[in-house]
């Protein structure tokens, strides 16, 4: 209860405090923690990232899950890795989101196109994942990604895998979500 | 204790069938079951050792079987509808168990009437006797594995006869009871059943939320959408449940011939929030 009451400060000065209690293995007051990071945004990414090699495990994970929800492309290499390779399916579901959702505005326009591909490449790993729910993640991001795109290849790639999993994938979930995701492709 | 060896399906049919190392039948059971082989040979050998006699557990309960009925259900071929059933008589509550769980997953209406004999000594004139609330001396569990048999029941449609379902929802057990509120939902459409299941969300105890999320994903609750998105619980449990409610919106969606209905949009647009 105290750490979501300090969540709820939005105060630069408990970025300290949130990002240690990541560290406690109390999933309850981590979840709280992570959204106060998250709602503080970019104030908390810095500390975030100069403390994130110490980490255990535990809060690696959470401190991804605060990445993917403030989309900070700071963080962009650390989601990339965790979303194609972490063994938690949690951490991969989370990551897998925060990648369709990276603060475009903040990467510099001749190298947009080369960050975009190379989260495609990774959504296009994530697709495959026998996960069901990093898999819904995937379409989610790759429905997201699709309207910040302006490659005409990506944007293609980016169809024809949601057409994919619209159509084969055994879950029903994923074919109906990559179903919504067509349909608000095709209204623009 | 057997190390856990690489199976393939020919390997793992041949342990289960010999009799010397007991370890290894017990492991290719499971492993039968967890990849879902669908073979007939497979099939054969897991029936088989429904009736094995040789594991018996320090408790005077047999390992063997109780895997065995749990792999029959995964496999899914209606051939070991009748041999579960028969396990219903076993003397092994954990037997019984499995046998219920994997004869819901079976859905075959033929276990309906056997399901309901366990229940009868638990119901008297429409109250809960002894029988259904005390526990069996020196074991950890009631005399019959109620939550399995209820959660069956409401699965194969057993509408012929509530009266031995509806008193469960006074069972002392939580989980108990949530099994008769599942039911009972899925049998008469009541939303007054599916409420309760909402409410239980609301419950101190987080193994008890987390039971009554997976009833409610079960059941497809559409109304609990909201709900499960706050519940005080793991978002990957949430998921699972609200992954649940989507699979049935859909088949509601294609019974009235329609896409992507404002329900199935809503539980998705949660879904999204919760990864």
């Amino acid at each position: 209860l105290a750490v979501s009451n300090l969540a709820k400060v939005r105060s630069p000065l408990a970025i300290p405090t949130l990002i240690e209690v990541l560290g406690y293995n109390n999933p309850g007051a981590a979840v709280a923690a992570t959204e106060g990071l998250i709602a503080l945004g970019e104030t908390a990414i810095t500390s975030l990232l100069e403390n994130v090699d110490d980490y255990n495990y535990g809060a690696r994970a959470w401190a991804i899950r605060v990445f993917a929800g403030i989309g900070d492309p700071r963080a962009l290499q650390l989601l990339l890795k965790a979303a194609s390779s972490d063994f938690s399916l949690s951490v991969r579901r989370a990551a897998t989101k925060g990648l369709g959702t990276i603060k475009w505005q903040q990467i510099p326009s001749d190298t947009l196109s080369q960050t975009q591909q190379q989260i495609l490449d990774t959504l296009l790993i994530t697709a495959q994942d026998g996960e069901w729910v990093v898999r819904y993640a995937t379409v989610v991001s790759l429905a997201n990604l699709y309207p910040a795109v302006h490659n005409l290849d990506l944007k293609n790639i980016i169809e024809k895998t949601l057409i994919s999993l619209r159509d084969s994938d055994p879950e029903i979930a994923i074919t109906t979500r990559s179903k919504l995701a067509l349909q608000n492709l095709a209204k623009g | 204790m057997t190390e856990a060896p690489n199976l393939t399906v020919e390997s793992a049919i041949a342990h289960l069938n010999q009799t010397e190392d007991l370890g290894l039948r017990y492991y290719a059971a499971w492993w039968l079951g967890k990849f879902r082989v669908n073979d007939a040979v497979a099939l054969e050998a897991l029936i088989n050792a429904l009736t094995d006699t040789k594991d018996i557990a320090p408790d005077g309960g047999f390992p063997l079987r109780r895997n065995a009925a749990k792999a029959l259900g995964k496999l899914g071929d209606e051939r070991a509808v009748m041999p579960l059933i028969q396990c219903l008589d076993c003397e092994d509550y954990y037997v019984r168990e499995s046998a219920a769980q994997s004869l819901e997953m079976l859905g075959d209406v033929r276990a309906i009437a056997p399901l309901q004999n366990l229940l009868k000594k638990a119901v008297s004139a429409g109250e809960l006797t002894d029988y259904a609330i005390d526990t069996v001396a020196d074991k950890p569990h009631l005399y019959q594995p109620y939550e399995a048999i209820l959660e069956a029941l409401g699965t194969l449609g057993a509408k012929n006869d509530l009266t031995l379902i509806k008193p469960f929802l006074n069972h002392p057990f939580a989980k108990v009871k949530y099994a008769a509120q599942r039911a009972m939902y899925q049998l008469t459409g009541d939303d007054s059943y599916g409420e309760m299941l909402v409410e239980a969300l609301k419950g101190k105890e987080l193994q008890l939320r987390r039971s009554a999320l997976m009833d409610l994903g079960a059941i497809g609750y559409v109304k609990s959408a909201g709900a499960i998105a706050s519940a005080y619980a793991e978002n990957s449990l949430k998921l699972i449940a609200m992954k649940g409610l989507l699979e049935y919106q859909v088949k509601v969606d294609q019974e009235n011939q329609q896409e992507l209905s404002d329900d199935t949009m809503m539980v998705m647009k949660l879904m999204d929030s919760l990864l």
